[in-house]
């Protein structure tokens, strides 16, 4: 089955748009890298599939059926937003507040809950973390019951946003191991947005490349290359490949090292102004 | 001192103070209030709203002195104001409640108001010390009803939406994607704080909600990091507080606002301490 089909999408937020006549398909049991520099929509993009962007023209399918609000078979992890402050809620008690969490009623969640909840934690390993107050936890533990919540219940579709964020490396590559495990188990898509592209090449089977409005999909040779980057970018881009790893260029800037955060109205310009903007 | 004369002693002027109406009625308000904005105030404190608590009461200073001016029973006065800005506050959403100048604003100029309504009405000046500071002991049967049948609303409406609005609380993205309308759980909750506010300033004055509604949530969440368990602790606290701030009061002629202000200080900064101690 076709996990997720765009026809002809545009979709705007505040009479912006942020993609135009963007028309693909991802199946079922495929795993999808979704890169761009940021501001290009990635965020924006798994909004709409969850129905809570509307689209301003064309129309979106997710897993047969017409995108709507509070899709229970679709799990999502968020991009990491404001930090909780100020309350001790156990870790394992905030992923299970998860656990029909939209059904009216008393917050007091099932041995069944509980169970898929410990479940969701012991695949993330995060089982003893859980037990600590949550705002007792780092970003990146935090990262990993995110995660955990976004794999309650049946997923048939895991969109993760920026998942990799504030996680070493070691962590980094747990995360992908353990997406592309749950994907394979279940046989069901990802879309798994990141800025960097090297930690994901083992794992990908296509690439999602946002930028300035446009969309490419396709294997990593199809999209990774200079001419499809550079309408992306709408700059000079070239790609250059180094021991199995990739590097995005611009020719035009110099090297921005750990310059990850720009805001949007330059971010297109000063991206690939990264040397090797960890595409 | 605990010898049986002592005992004899104590219990004896237990029976004399249970004697009295005005006593079994302060009892009665201050339990019931104790617990109603107790097990509000968990989720005020979780959701970071407190200060939006403290500014509804002083609108409610303003309602009630405003609808003497009128003629009309100002604890009637003072819940539909209350009700009015909770429902403002809800459907504004983070844009205001979450902003400090402006909740201080409506705060300062809620008390103006009413400073201006007593001004026109100046025989109501001596109550204006009991609506500010509240005045158990003036409790009537009658407004025990009120303030039990107004508490049984409150922490049923609270009953049907505690989960949404848990979730909603601590992870409004996840929560928005499952289909949870954060503005209807925001205004719904606001509007059971108001009343929750309504009925603590019945009992400790407008200006000290914030000893009933948010010194045992706040002292209950540094105790436990489960949620049933800190509701629990919230009422228990909220009780003892109450209760023990009456009979103070009874005996030493104090204001008993003071006793539970103090108390409910005293128990939040020992369980401050207590965290700390523990590590
Ligand atoms: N609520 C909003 N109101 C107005 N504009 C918004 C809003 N949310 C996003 N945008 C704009 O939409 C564009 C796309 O944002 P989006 O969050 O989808 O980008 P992204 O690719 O996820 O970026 P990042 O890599 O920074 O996460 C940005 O230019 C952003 O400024
Ligand atoms: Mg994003």
């Amino acid at each position: 089955m076709t996990a997720i089909s765009l026809d002809g999408v545009t979709l705007s937020i505040g009479g912006r748009r942020i993609l135009s006549d963007v028309t693909l398909a991802i199946e079922d049991g495929e795993f999808i890298g979704m890169l761009g520099p940021n501001g290009a929509g990635k965020t924006t993009l798994m909004r709409a599939l969850l129905g809570l962007v509307p689209v301003s023209a064309g129309s979106i399918q997710v897993l047969g059926a017409p995108v709507h609000r509070g899709n229970q078979a679709i799990g999502y992890m968020p991009q990491v937003s404001s930090p909780i402050s100020g309350f001790r809620l156990s870790g394992r008690n905030f992923v299970v507040s998860a656990t029909n969490g939209q059904r009216w009623g008393l917050p007091w969640p099932g041995k069944a809950d509980y169970r898929d909840a410990d479940r969701a934690l012991e695949l993330v390993g995060a089982t003893e973390l859980a037990r600590r107050p949550l705002a007792e936890t780092s970003g990146g533990e935090r990262q990993r019951l995110l995660l955990a919540q976004a794999l309650l219940g049946q997923p048939r579709l895991l969109l993760l946003d920026e998942p990799l964020i504030s996680l070493d490396p070691n962590r980094q590559h747990a995360v992908i191991d353990l997406a592309r495990r749950v994907q394979k188990e279940l046989g069901i898509a990802v879309l798994f947005s990141a800025h960097e592209l090297n930690p994901l090449l083992g794992t990908l089977d296509r690439v999602l490349y946002l930028g300035n409005g446009h969309a490419a999909l396709g294997s990593v040779d199809e999209v990774i290359t200079g001419p499809v980057l550079s309408r992306l970018y709408g700059s000079a881009i070239e790609v250059v490949r180094l021991n199995g790893r990739i590097f995005v260029m611009s020719d035009q800037y110099e090297v921005e090292r750990g310059d990850h955060r720009h805001d949007d109205a330059h971010g297109h310009a000063r991206d690939h102004g990264h040397g090797h903007h960890h595409a | 001192m605990m010898t049986p004369t002592g005992t004899r002693v104590i219990t004896g002027t237990a029976t004399i103070m249970l004697s009295y109406d005005f006593v079994i009625n302060a009892l009665a308000a201050g339990g019931i209030v104790a617990v109603v904005a107790g097990i509000v105030g968990f989720f005020l404190v979780m959701r970071g709203q407190t200060f939006a608590g403290h500014a509804l009461s002083h609108v409610g200073f303003a309602g009630a002195t405003g609808a003497v001016l009128l003629g009309v029973s100002p604890f009637w006065g003072l819940v539909a104001l209350t009700l009015a800005a909770g429902l403002a506050m809800g459907f504004l959403g983070d844009r205001v409640s979450g902003r400090d100048v402006a909740i201080g604003m409506v705060l300062s100029l809620s008390l103006g108001l009413g400073l201006l309504f007593l001004h026109f009405y100046t025989s109501f000046a001596t109550r204006a010390t009991s609506l500010l500071f509240g005045n158990v002991f003036s409790v009537d049967r009658t407004t025990v009803h009120t303030l039990a049948m107004l508490g049984m609303a409150c922490l049923l409406a609270l009953a049907l939406m505690a989960r949404p609005l848990l979730f909603a609380t601590l992870q409004p993205d996840l929560a928005e994607a499952r289909g949870v309308s954060i503005r209807l759980v925001s205004v719904l909750f606001m509007a059971i704080v108001a009343i929750a506010v309504a009925e603590a300033a019945q009992i400790v004055g407008v200006l000290l909600v914030f000893t009933l509604m948010v010194g045992p949530a706040a002292a209950a969440q540094r105790l436990s990091t489960r949620l049933g368990r800190g509701l629990l602790l919230t009422v228990i606290i909220g009780l003892a507080e109450t209760w023990l701030g009456i009979s103070l009061a009874y005996h030493t002629d104090w204001p008993s606002s003071f006793w539970i202000a103090a108390l409910s200080g005293a128990v939040y900064f020992a369980s401050l301490a207590q965290a700390k101690i523990r590590g």
